[in-house]
């Protein structure tokens, strides 16, 4: 299945090229998030909300905020590597390429993961110079964070895929992922809402998400770890399911 | 000769259900160059797109040099560049980088001579750092051949490569196609220009509405179905073509100053010296006479033509 490597090296350094050339932006971006989200939820609502679990408010968000930036940043970068190919065209080259599907998706999803962790592990530092932050399963929180990083720019994949206009491209993170993460326990613990709002809220799959990773900072989280990592290879088994039917059938990508 | 690509009953119907191509059986000798003739919509570029790996086909088989085109595919694209009949080019990279990012793709090792000598020979290495979207469009096609040579394919599709080219491009690219050729690479190119066909290939396939109707060797093409027209200059201008001539079937031109006789050179008794003799004995003269061969493009529109009657009175009936 993996044979062509030069294929594959070939679009990883295609797409960070891509990445670097707005290399100041996408470092940038994601500081002065960090740093706003510090000024009004760690100054403004973390001095009347000093402790979440016993953990300081300032340090409870950041791997909330990770996950929502990854996330975010995960499926722009991804869905856009896929879809700019299909719209200008030069998809034809990769289609008559001898390369695999899972080569395919290896190299694109492989540089937009290395972009979110690098993302990732900038709001970590960015973090470091608003509160003290300590990570108790170092690995563990490396691991996940990988993880993570790669199942997003799956599911990124898949809707690079899927659209067909810039629109549909925008749809899904503005309409779906932003909202999930933010009502997914990225800035407060399931604990501060009321019993019926935890019911449904347990409903949205990011919760377990933000939970896992919350959970290899602190060593706790809403729900077990062992849940939240099945929730994680659950996702990531299913992205993969869905990108190698598309392949298969050559959905949206050949006629 | 040895047949490098095999194409055998390839069928392609869209999900709109337009058929684009019928039960289309083509097999292309190593080394030669083919011309893929066919008024717009025929089905060329589809036939190409699915040998390439873009389009799936509905039905049929496709084998490059021995692999089968589906199951095998990596040593079957791996053998073929195509150069598609649109301009697609990413905008932002340089030309260096988007050739040698071609070469990569098709797993082929870095070689900066063998890519500086290809950019050189397309007169793009002056320009080898500009972003493509600085360029031309006939750069921009000279950028797309050397990204489909950039892994030394042995089979070159190149759909409609002269479409909306100058005169320069395509000259560049008619000597480009005959110094591949002397290396042995199989060129398989498609055109609405009959000019183009005729002075390239080595072989002609005409496709009309999804089913190739002809596939013949260039000049046995001209000579089995080329008609020759014999014209006569008068020695003095009629003005009706006379009634002991009807037998032929004549035409005047040049206000009368020129008999116009139609015949096929290879029939049996083409008619022209029985024709010479009866206008000897009713006296027309004449001071000159030549003939012409007709052109591929006569041939082509007079097979394509044949064709859409056939569709119609069949649809008739
Ligand atoms: N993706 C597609 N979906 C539906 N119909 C198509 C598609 N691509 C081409 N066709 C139709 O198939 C026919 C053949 O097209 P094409 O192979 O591009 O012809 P040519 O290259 O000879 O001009 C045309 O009628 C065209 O409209
Ligand atoms: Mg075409």
């Amino acid at each position: 299945m993996i044979s062509n490597l030069r294929g594959i090296r070939a679009i990883y350094q295609f797409e960070m090229a891509r990445f670097g050339r707005t290399f100041w932006t996408s470092l940038m971006l994601p500081v002065i998030t960090t740093a706003l989200y510090f000024v009004v939820f760690g100054s403004a609502i973390g001095g009347r909300m000093s402790e979440v679990g016993g953990v300081p408010y300032g340090a409870f968000i950041v791997p909330g905020l990770m996950m929502l930036t990854m996330f975010t940043e995960s499926i722009s970068n991804a869905s856009f590597g896929i879809y700019m190919p299909k719209w200008t065209g030069t998809i034809y080259e990769m289609l008559s390429a001898p390369l695999s599907p899972l080569e395919t998706v290896i190299a694109y999803v492989g540089a937009a993961a290395t972009k979110s962790v690098i993302i990732g592990a900038i709001i970590f530092a960015t973090a470091h110079l608003f509160v003290d932050v300590q990570v108790a399963h170092p690995l563990l929180m490396v691991g996940f964070m990988l993880l993570m990083a790669v199942t997003f720019c799956l599911f990124g994949f898949i809707i690079g895929i899927w659209a067909q206009s810039f629109e549909q491209l925008q749809v899904i993170p503005l309409l779906v992922v932003y909202p999930l993460t933010f009502l997914g326990g990225a800035f407060y613990s399931l604990d501060m809402l009321p019993a019926t709002w935890r019911t449904v809220t347990l409903f949205n799959p990011v919760v377990y998400l933000i939970s896992g990773f919350r959970w290899t900072f602190f060593g706790q989280g809403d729900v077990a770890i062992e849940v939240s990592m099945g929730a994680v290879a659950l996702f990531f088994a299913l992205c993969l399911g869905i990108i190698f039917w598309m392949f298969r059938t050559g959905y949206r990508l050949k006629s | 000769m040895t047949a490098v690509l095999q194409i055998s009953g390839l069928g392609k119907t869209y999900q709109s259900g337009h058929t684009a191509l019928s039960h289309v059986d083509l097999t292309i000798n190593k080394g030669e160059i083919f011309a893929l003739l066919g008024p717009n919509g025929a089905g060329k570029t589809t036939l190409i797109s699915i040998v390439c790996g873009i389009v799936t086909p509905t039905a049929g088989l496709v084998s490059v040099a021995g692999h089968d085109h589906a199951r095998e595919y990596r040593a079957a694209r791996s053998l073929i560049g195509l150069v598609p009949q649109e301009l697609h080019t990413d905008a932002f990279e340089t030309v260096l980088a988007t050739v040698s990012f071609s070469r990569g793709l098709f797993g082929k090792p870095r070689d900066p001579a063998f890519i500086e000598k290809l950019l050189r020979d397309l007169s793009l290495w002056d320009k080898r750092d500009a972003k493509i979207m600085e360029l031309s469009g006939g750069m921009k096609r000279r950028v797309m051949i050397a990204k489909a040579l950039s892994h030394e394919p042995e089979i070159l599709f190149l759909d409609e490569p002269t479409a909306g080219v100058d005169v320069e491009l395509r000259r560049d690219m008619w000597q480009m196609v005959h110094g591949l050729r002397e290396r042995g690479v199989t060129i398989i190119l498609t055109t609405h220009y009959i000019e183009e066909a005729e002075e390239m290939a080595d072989r002609v396939g005409v496709i009309s509405k999804g089913e190739l109707i002809l596939v013949e060797e260039k000049h046995a093409l001209i000579k089995k179905l080329g008609r020759k027209t014999l014209t006569l200059n008068l020695a003095e201008p009629l003005s009706s073509i006379p009634p002991a001539l009807a037998d032929w079937k004549l035409e005047l031109a040049g206000d009368g100053h020129e008999l116009v006789y139609e015949f096929d050179s290879q029939a049996e008794a083409t008619g022209v010296p029985s024709l010479l003799r009866r206008m000897s004995d009713i006296g027309v003269g004449f001071k000159d006479l030549h003939t012409k061969q007709s052109s591929l493009e006569d041939i082509f529109v007079g097979l394509v033509h044949r064709d859409n009657n056939a569709a119609a009175t069949g649809e008739a009936a």
